[in-house]
């Protein structure tokens, strides 16, 4: 009796694991994993993101995909909780054993995640997330877009230069490294070059009543107000500044680059300033083909997270055929020498801290439309 | 002294709403002796049904009168939405421990909240402006319309049910039954349906408390039930659960407190202070401050 239930569990056992070896080897396809949030209240970013992966891996399936096999993309959800992050990377790697990671937008669910590919040996490209701990985190871990330490001297230049403004106030929303970050790599560059901050302010994701906030800043009469948050709080901060009477410029990053901002915000954020990642006013003929094939697609007009989860969609294909494999090891190698990529925010060249360096450019806001105000480079920001 | 006076209007116009739902923590605490956990929901789903209906009944021009509606609208959804839980969740187990009941509210509490992401959609909608809009400055204090209809609304409703409880014989009976549930019922006092009404009033309030907060925030979600609840329980406490007149005071403390809190300290001590008040008052005056001791029968 014992020695049949021992054979009994060695043939499962071995079923299992044929099984679940046939699952990872062989194959026509190659999964990619990717962890976004498709719904709660940064949702746009993580849709914006899915669509354009999809778009990018359906025209490199379409040219006979990559390594002969085509690329199959699994996303799971996190429902704008950083803490889920982790639970949705795990599952991709241990139960659908991705080979390659893409996600996320927001850093604080990139930093939640990013340890997990790491241990596991599993190459992630985050397309947006810009706080500089994320690719830190070790040597399996990219972006394709330039890190908030670039953001803060962007917007401190323009800030001081082109608004000439010397007295500046912050709102910071403290859950979010994204926002922590900006507050103070922006803060540092603002003084560097003589400005003031007369007001620091703070609120936390999820909250909605931010006239206690304002109604302290509006008492220290700043010439603008930086507000590196996310389009939902920052909807509603702005509506209800303007309610209070604040008429200077309310100046973001690209945390504010969702179509859902001008619903929330409105007419009160005309005269609003961001500096984002790519304008869909640039005349490059790629970026016209992926704005138009976009909005083909999904009725929508792409927004920056889109364009990056785009390029890096397209910069992890490219790495799985420099490496001629799909091994984590030779894939990450690849994606670490990917030198002046063509992509539509920029030609991207990964450098050796595993960061894309490429231009930012500033927005201003006027009825609901994103007009291009002045691109910055790299270069420019070096005094 | 301006800021100090605009940060006290800010508190008071976010201290009404918490008072407009602790008002229904307090009414079915009195005569049920239960904390009903899904009250933050009633005033979630009240916000809901109130963004719905403006959106079909407000024409192109904000007008008060379609304000009007909405706002009846949702309260009259809500007070059905109350009478239901009341008739199916609760009362089949009012006879159980106090601890079921609790434990009932909680799986209440979840069931509208996660329904609510179904069938609403869990990402945050936007209110429409109701009502037409006029600021008022005065010596540099702005008041927005909104903000004095927060108020106004607000107080005026907490007018009407005192009116209520004390002038009218189904308040009469409200009472009665807050004093003892048996007694009344053997003096001839329908307590099945004075229960019914005492849902279906605090959850109008709630759903008025979640069509004004609409109105002024204006970002609504399914969640958004659940700081806004517990706070307003706080209230209750603080004002002494049960008591109608405590759970305005509590309300408006709580309000104005936060607002001070954000504005003179930091957001991250915000609710830390809050809950803070609440232990110094359980230590100090466990009643609340305008409660009654209550001597527990054995």
């Amino acid at each position: 009796m014992r020695t049949r239930l021992f054979a009994v569990l060695a043939l499962v056992a071995a079923a299992a694991a044929t099984l679940s070896c046939g699952e990872r080897g062989s194959g026509k396809e190659i999964l990619v994993g990717e962890y976004g949030s498709l719904t709660g209240g940064i949702a746009t970013f993580g849709i914006s993101t899915k669509n354009a992966s999809e778009l990018a891996f359906d025209e490199i399936n379409k040219k006979g995909g990559v390594l002969g096999k085509q690329i199959k993309l699994l996303v799971e959800d996190d429902q704008s909780k950083p803490e889920e992050a982790g639970t949705a990377v795990t599952k991709l790697i241990n139960q659908d054993h991705v080979v390659a990671m893409l996600g996320h937008v927001a850093s604080s669910h990139s930093l939640a995640a990013a340890p997990i590919c790491q241990s596991n040996k599993v190459p992630m490209i985050t397309p947006s997330s810009t706080n500089p701990r994320v690719t830190q985190v070790g040597d399996y871990i990219f972006r394709v877009c330039f890190t908030d330490t670039f953001t803060g001297e962007v917007v401190a230049k323009f800030v001081a230069d082109t608004l000439k403004a010397k007295k500046v106030a912050i709102l910071v929303d403290v859950r979010s490294d994204y926002s922590v970050g900006l507050q103070t790599f922006f803060g540092e560059a603002f003084k560097r070059r003589g400005g003031e901050i007369v007001a620091n302010q703070s609120y936390s994701q999820g909250d909605s009543d931010f006239r206690a906030q304002l109604t302290q800043i509006k008492a220290t009469n700043p010439e603008a107000i930086y507000v590196p948050g996310y389009y939902t709080e920052v909807g509603t901060i702005v509506h209800q500044g303007r309610e209070l009477g604040i008429t200077v410029p309310f100046v973001g990053s690209d945390g504010w680059d969702s179509p859902k901002l001008w619903e929330i915000g409105g007419d009160a954020l005309n005269g609003c300033y961001f500096s984002n990642h790519y304008s869909t006013d640039d005349p490059n003929p790629a970026v016209q083909k992926f704005v138009n094939d976009y909005k083909t697609k999904y009725g929508q007009t792409p927004d920056a997270l889109a364009a990056l989860a785009y390029d890096a969609a397209r910069i992890l294909a490219d790495s799985f055929t420099r490496a001629g494999s799909t091994d984590g090891d030779k894939v990450r190698k690849a994606i670490g020498a990917t030198k002046d990529f063509p992509g539509v925010t920029g030609s991207i060249t990964i450098n050796a801290e595993r960061n894309a360096v490429k231009p930012a450019v500033i927005l201003k806001i006027e009825n609901g439309k994103y007009l291009l105000v002045e691109t910055i480079t790299p270069e420019a920001v070096k005094q | 002294m301006t800021t100090f006076l605009q940060q006290l209007v800010n508190g008071l116009s976010l201290g009404s709403i918490y008072a407009l739902i602790a008002l229904g923590y307090t009414m079915v605490y009195g005569v049920l002796r239960l904390i009903n956990f899904a009250h933050g929901d009633v005033y979630m789903v009240g916000a809901y049904v109130g963004y719905y209906a403006s959106r079909k009944l407000r024409g192109d021009q904000p007008s008060l009168l379609s304000a009007i509606f909405v706002m009846l609208i949702a309260m009259l959804a809500c007070a059905i939405l109350g009478i239901l839980i009341e008739r199916l969740a609760y009362r089949p187990v009012r006879r159980e421990s106090r601890l079921t009941l609790l434990i009932t509210a909680i799986g209440v509490s979840l069931l509208i909240e996660n329904a609510g992401q179904l069938i609403f959609g869990p990402d945050p909608k936007f209110f429409p402006s109701l009502a037409p809009r006029a600021d008022f400055v005065l010596e540099g204090v702005r008041v927005t319309s909104e903000q004095i209809t927060v108020i106004a609304v607000s107080f005026l409703l907490m007018i009407l049910l005192r009116f209520f409880i004390l002038k009218t014989r189904t308040g009469k009976a409200m009472r009665a039954v807050s004093f003892s549930l048996d007694a009344s019922r053997l003096m001839g006092i329908s307590t099945d349906k004075i229960i019914g009404i005492t849902f279906a009033l605090g959850s109008a309030l709630a759903a008025a408390a979640g069509v004004l907060i609409g109105m002024q925030i204006p970002k609504i979600d399914p969640l958004m039930g659940i700081p806004y609840g517990l706070k307003a329980f706080v209230a209750a406490v603080l004002g002494g659960i049960g008591s109608v007149p405590g759970a305005v005071l509590g309300g408006l403390l709580i309000g104005i407190s936060e607002v001070m809190v954000v504005g003179y300290l930091s957001s991250t001590y915000r609710d830390a202070i809050a809950f803070g008040i609440l232990i110094l008052v359980l230590l100090l005056r466990p009643q609340g401050l305008l409660g009654r001791v209550q001597k527990e029968k054995v």
